[in-house]
């Protein structure tokens, strides 16, 4: 089994994790591995995966930064809607992530 | 329209505590809050508290949490989490989204007799070159990671700010695992409590004062970071640039209050650098200039958890008193002791101003009341 | 100060102050070490002590005040203090060494008899040390007691040991 080292596992003042159970959820295109029921940026975070946007002009790189749902740096397109603030979005078993580019227009082809 | 006697927005120390003394006295509170859970910050403060025994000096923050959840539920606290305020309306009508039990929302109007704005402050942020670099949060975001989520941000952090916040969050930091590399602090001299930053330089932790940060360097995300000396003018010097290998910068630079609501509902405010920014103006009963609308915590005045539970209690007080649940005689007899205990958190060098603040508050409110 | 432009304490500002022992106490026995010198509202460890040889008083921003003779170093203090400002030193232990309680809030704990880097109050490693007990009781609040024995030359400056596991 590969230690996620991201993860803390073992604390000196907070109780020992203790994980319910793992669920998978495919980010653009890579299944990884989730603890049932935590924010999906810190599903995110753990697999080092800091990246959750790209402006919508020059297509900068943006993350999380207020990890309270105030700012909305870290959203993403989750099930196929966009703006959705990962840093308060709980994970689901199968969900389907993938970076938002601008304000994530759904494309009409 | 659903009638409430009490409404509290926003279920952290002081909300919670508001509620707590009210419902105390049989007045009944709704609370509510946005987020999933209540209990405001202070589920992230796994640290212990200052103070004297009154003041719950010596328990960790969580602990403070879980205990007003207990004694909400005991005094029948009606709780809605999930349920953002959208709208505060003349006649303290106020619309709630609430989060029905089939998972759908609705816009729910609440006509209370009175209400206790309680919703704290965020983070605020300094900008600097790269600064929108995944990598650079509030070190508020930080301490969420670590403490409520358990998943390091990153391993090698650069903490920007040297008040309790940034020397508190750098060492949680360390107890998370990580490794903070430098703080560093405009100013020339460390923001918070000096036994704070001896936790942290005891670990290895370097405290640079008189310095700023230039650069966030990174091809997407954070990977370095150029710090420097600044003069007395706040001008970088020459020559003294470092580069520090970070993966996070984490911003300590203050708390503003969040006075959305109290300013759509007209309540006047005054703005005081030292308690963080605009804040509302209230009277020694925690009222607004807005009759029966009441204000509590951290919006009053960046402070500390202590004095949010005693603003709470002082509200939740004087309304069972507007609301006739108790004497008049017997809310003063309250209403001084907390504020003797408030006086004493505000002693001090690291509380004088925030004491002037305070006072000056006060000194306004007496000043629109008599126009 | 020291304190306030590098976050910490130097040895020549804390000899004489109010909650450092004298150096004739030190050679009676293990004494704490109050190393807290700003007036914050803050007053846990004058409730801790069980001999009342911690005084602060009204108002509660007052420092610290160590009754030298009336403290016998039980360490009740250690844990209680919030600022992690209290240690206990004892010169007494050995001809060649002393013994030093910390509170210690990091995992993982040290194991009884292991040697470890002990550090002074700037996070220099200054010498080795063998831990002599670790006390982790929940009691404590979480907060362990490390005591650990030094070379006696170092006891003035070994305030902690170095981090045993990070994730770097």
């Amino acid at each position: 089994m590969k230690t996620n080292n991201l993860r803390i596992y073992n604390h000196p003042i907070l109780n020992k994790l203790k994980i319910k159970g793992w669920v998978k959820i495919k980010v653009d295109g890579k299944i990884i591995k989730a603890k049932k029921g935590e924010m999906i940026i810190a599903a995110l975070m753990a697999n080092d995966i800091k990246i959750n946007r790209f402006t919508i002009k020059k297509n900068k790189p943006r993350g999380l930064f207020c990890a309270i749902g105030q700012c909305t740096d870290c959203v993403m397109v989750v099930n196929g809607r966009p703006n959705v603030r990962t840093c308060i979005t709980p994970v689901e078993n199968g969900m389907v992530i993938e970076k938002q580019h601008g304000v994530g227009r759904v494309d009409r082809k | 329209m659903i009638k409430k006697e009490m409404v509290v927005i926003g279920g952290g120390p002081s909300g919670l505590s508001a509620a707590i003394e009210a419902a105390k006295r049989g007045v009944r509170v709704l609370l509510v809050d946005e987020n999933l859970h209540a209990g405001g910050q202070l589920f992230k403060q796994i640290h212990k508290f200052f103070g004297s025994k009154d003041h719950q000096a010596g328990i960790r923050g969580f602990d403070i949490a879980i205990e007003l959840l207990k004694k909400a539920r005991e005094y029948n606290v009606e709780v809605w989490l999930n349920s953002p305020v959208v709208g505060l309306f003349k006649g303290k009508k106020i619309a709630i989204k609430k989060l029905m039990k089939n998972d759908t929302e609705k816009i729910v109007i609440i006509q209370a007799k009175k209400i206790v704005i309680a919703t704290g402050t965020s983070e605020n942020a300094v900008r600097f070159k790269g600064w929108t670099l995944p990598g650079v949060m509030g070190a508020g975001a930080a301490q969420t990671m670590i403490n409520i989520h358990r998943v390091l941000p990153g391993k090698k952090i650069l903490m920007i700010g040297s008040g309790n916040v940034g020397l508190i969050v750098s060492y949680q930091l360390l107890q998370a695992g990580a490794d903070v590399i430098a703080v560093i602090e405009a100013l020339q001299k460390i923001g918070g409590y000096g036994v704070h930053a001896s936790k942290i330089s005891r670990a290895g932790v370097p405290i640079y004062i008189s310095h700023t940060i230039l650069e966030a360097k990174g091809q997407e995300v954070v990977e370095e970071a150029i710090i420097c000396e600044i003069d007395n003018r706040w001008r970088p010097i020459r020559g003294k640039e470092k580069t520090l290998k970070v993966d996070t910068i984490a911003i300590a630079a203050g708390l503003k209050p969040l006075i959305e609501l109290a300013m759509i509902c007209d309540c006047k405010c005054s703005f005081i650098p030292h308690l963080g920014g605009w804040i509302p103006i209230h009277n020694e009963n925690m009222e607004s200039t807005q009759p029966g609308i009441y204000l509590a915590g951290d919006i009053t005045g960046t402070e500390e958890a202590n004095t949010a539970l005693e603003e709470g209690r002082l509200a939740g007080t004087a309304i069972a008193e507007a609301l006739g649940y108790i004497s008049t005689e017997k809310a003063k007899q309250i209403k001084n002791e907390i504020w003797i205990r408030l006086n004493e958190l505000r002693l001090g060098p690291y509380g004088q101003e925030r004491m002037t603040g305070k006072n000056n508050l006060l000194l306004s409110y007496n000043k629109i009341n008599t126009l | 100060m020291a304190l306030e432009k590098k976050g910490y304490l130097t040895k020549k500002e804390l000899i004489g102050s109010s909650g450092y022992p004298s150096e004739e106490r030190f050679n009676r026995g293990p004494v704490a070490v109050i190393e807290c010198s700003e007036a914050i509202p803050c007053n846990p460890c004058e409730a801790a002590c069980k001999q009342k040889a911690i005084k602060i008083g009204k108002p509660i921003i007052n420092i610290p005040v160590l009754d030298e003779d009336l403290c016998i170093g039980c360490g009740l203090c250690i844990s209680r203090c919030p600022g992690l400002a209290i240690f206990v030193v004892n010169k007494t232990y050995s001809d060649k060494e002393g013994l030093i309680s910390f509170p210690y809030e990091y995992w993982p704990l040290p194991v009884t008899d292991s040697i470890v880097k002990a550090v002074d109050r700037k996070g220099k490693v200054v010498c080795s040390g063998r831990v002599i007990k670790v006390f982790n009781n929940k009691k404590f609040d979480l907060t362990s007691i490390i005591t650990i024995a030094v070379t006696k030359s170092k006891l003035d400056e070994v305030r902690g040991i170095k981090r045993i596991k990070t994730c770097t």
